[in-house]
């Protein structure tokens, strides 16, 4: 096994997920599958290979410090599930004694 | 007026031209055929009849003024991923349900400058995660060929409407083969252009380093035209390459004499169908008869692809999909405390097959794994982009299956992730590499299914594919809608 259900769980934690037992259990089946395939990766010898992260070599983009017709707060928060004026609403963060 | 679905887009722009036709009758015509006919696909989420119209009445304005562009009047479905300013945009998911987006994505403010019609959002794998449109969380998409198959995904439910004739072109967006695998399980001709070819500003994110945007139609022109139109550099995507954009259609049915075709040899391995190997094999030989020379070729880090793409892909996506919390947009589910709410959000807003990435991606980019498999992953795709360099060095194209079997059956797969993760293994390097690839019709099976044939590219070599396409198009002459659709 390359995974077991514990650590489904602490991932599935750290992606601020809430699975049920029984999507605990298909997900580590099916992943540990997956991780298992995946595994022929380490029959490559990549030493000094640099990693690609984007196909095409582009270097850092600057774009002018200038005023544009940006998205207006109004529209922006629009789609806001709770909002309080132009703010968005959420549950307390830190409790307060 | 069944006539206009066997015409090309500029044939159909000679007839609004010539007032022969309106751009409102136009519309009318494809949101009839929508309401007698997409019941039996479920290719639409939903119509925008009304802002239909509105924009075929603005084309016929611009017609008559002559301020028109080369798709004014032309009605598109839009794959719902596409941030469309004031239209529900949902990526078939239900944490985006009521998400009205704010702003137009590029590629949509460009189709508006010429002049488009949109019919309306199109059905999808949720969040373009899957190869058969079956995760889409709203409906099941059918192959119009056969409606006990999937189209082939993510972007299925275009390509079965523009199979279907429900819309003259449609856009689809392309991760691993999300516009060619469906484009060749329902016949139509789907280009994933050179990453950073079509700004993906307001496309909303799966995977960052290989998401594109391209064009789904009927014919090879038709796709050379809406390139045309939504290709181009952007400020808005710093990844956006800043290179003028050629006349796509100019060089359509030239000849192919010296034209040097490269085949892969690990592109035709065990698993793939008889039936797929033989009509790409005869394609070979159209191909020759062209004028073309066939030449084998190698990708020796073809058979690594699939799992440096499971990496990459769920690794980004675990990420891009973070921003879907419950606070800015979408659902919400309450709970007691912050996290809670993200996690209540979260679970009951993304489906089974998004879920299963996000989790994959945080393990491959978690403490004490990256080294393993995130690292790994981008080392490998080094060594197939190197791959590509080397056998773009012995020719100008390349010629492969696009998925190894045609459409299957509904339900077929869905149990089993890693199978059906294997069905993308040719179209998965294209986008590791950043290269442009089109898939067209290149025949049909014993069960009448179509077949697709992949043409891979140089970098912003797009010229040369539509070309070569365009003559292997002509020569074939094969049909593109469903009897059943006609």
């Amino acid at each position: 096994m390359k995974i077991d259900r514990a650590v489904v769980e602490h991932v599935a934690h750290l992606a601020r997920l809430q699975l049920d037992a029984e999507e605990i259990d298909l997900y580590t089946q099916q992943i540990d599958r997956i991780l298992a395939y995946m595994d022929k990766l380490n029959s490559l010898d990549t030493t000094g290979i640099e990693p690609t992260t984007h196909a095409v070599p582009l270097g850092n983009v600057f774009r002018q410090d200038t005023i544009d017709h940006n998205l207006q707060v109004e529209e922006a928060v629009k789609n806001a599930p709770e909002r309080k004026g132009t703010f968005f609403k959420v549950p307390p963060i830190i409790e307060v004694e | 007026m069944e006539e206009i679905l066997h015409k090309s887009i500029r044939q159909i722009r000679a007839l609004l031209k010539k007032g022969e036709l309106s751009s409102v009758e136009l519309a009318r015509f494809y949101l009839e055929r929508i309401a007698a006919h997409d019941s039996r696909i479920n290719a639409y989420l939903s119509v925008t009849e009304d802002l239909a119209l509105r924009m075929a009445a603005d084309a016929d304005r611009r017609i008559k003024e002559g301020t028109d562009g080369v798709l004014t009047g032309i009605p598109f479905g839009m794959k719902d991923i596409l941030c469309t300013r004031g239209v529900q945009t949902t990526c078939a998911s239900q944490i985006l349900r009521g998400f009205v987006a704010p702003y137009d994505a590029t590629v949509i403010r460009r189709l508006n400058e010429s002049g488009y019609v949109h019919l309306g959002r199109i059905n999808m794998d949720e969040f373009a995660m899957g190869s058969s449109t079956e995760n889409s969380s709203f409906q099941i998409t059918k192959n119009p060929w056969d409606l006990s198959r999937i189209p082939g995904g993510s972007s299925g439910g275009s390509t079965a409407a523009t199979a279907a004739g429900l819309c003259a072109a449609a856009l689809g967006t392309d991760t691993g083969g999300s516009i060619r695998q469906p484009s060749a399980l329902c016949g139509c001709v789907g280009m994933k252009p050179t990453y950073g070819r079509v700004s993906r500003y307001g496309l909303v994110a799966f995977a960052s380093s290989l998401d594109q945007i391209g064009p789904i139609t009927r014919s090879v022109e038709d796709c050379a035209v809406v390139l045309g139109v939504i290709a181009g550099h952007d400020p808005m995507d710093s990844t956006s390459i800043p290179e003028a954009v050629p006349d796509y259609a100019a060089d359509l049915l030239k000849e192919a004499k010296g034209l040097v075709i490269g085949v892969p040899k690990e592109y035709f391995i065990e698993g793939v169908d008889r039936e797929v190997k033989e009509a790409v094999e005869a394609s070979l030989k159209v191909f020759e008869r062209l004028g073309a020379a066939v030449v084998p070729v190698s990708l020796p880090h073809t058979e690594f692809a699939v799992s440096v793409y499971y990496i990459i892909c769920t690794a980004e996506a675990s990420s891009n999909l973070a921003r879907y919390d419950g606070v800015k947009y979408g659902m919400r589910k309450e709970g007691k405390d912050i996290i809670e709410m993200y996690k209540l959000t979260r679970s009951q807003g993304f489906g089974k097959e998004v879920k299963r990435r996000i989790i994959l991606g945080t393990y491959v980019l978690s403490s004490g794994y990256y080294e393993a498999y995130y690292r790994k992953a981008g080392q490998v795709r080094t060594l197939m982009r190197g791959d590509f360099d080397a056998a773009f060095r012995q020719c100008d194209l390349m010629v492969t299956p696009v998925s190894p079997t045609s459409a299957f059956k509904i339900g077929e797969k869905t149990d089993d992730p890693l199978t059906m993760y294997l069905s993308d293994i040719f179209t998965i390097p294209v986008n590791l590499a950043g290269l442009p690839a089109l898939s067209l019709p290149c025949g049909f099976d014993g069960q009448g299914l179509p077949i697709g044939l992949q043409i891979i590219g140089k970098p912003l070599g797009e010229a040369k594919i539509l070309q070569a396409a365009s003559l292997f198009e002509a020569e074939m002459g094969l049909p593109k809608i469903p009897p059943a659709f006609l």
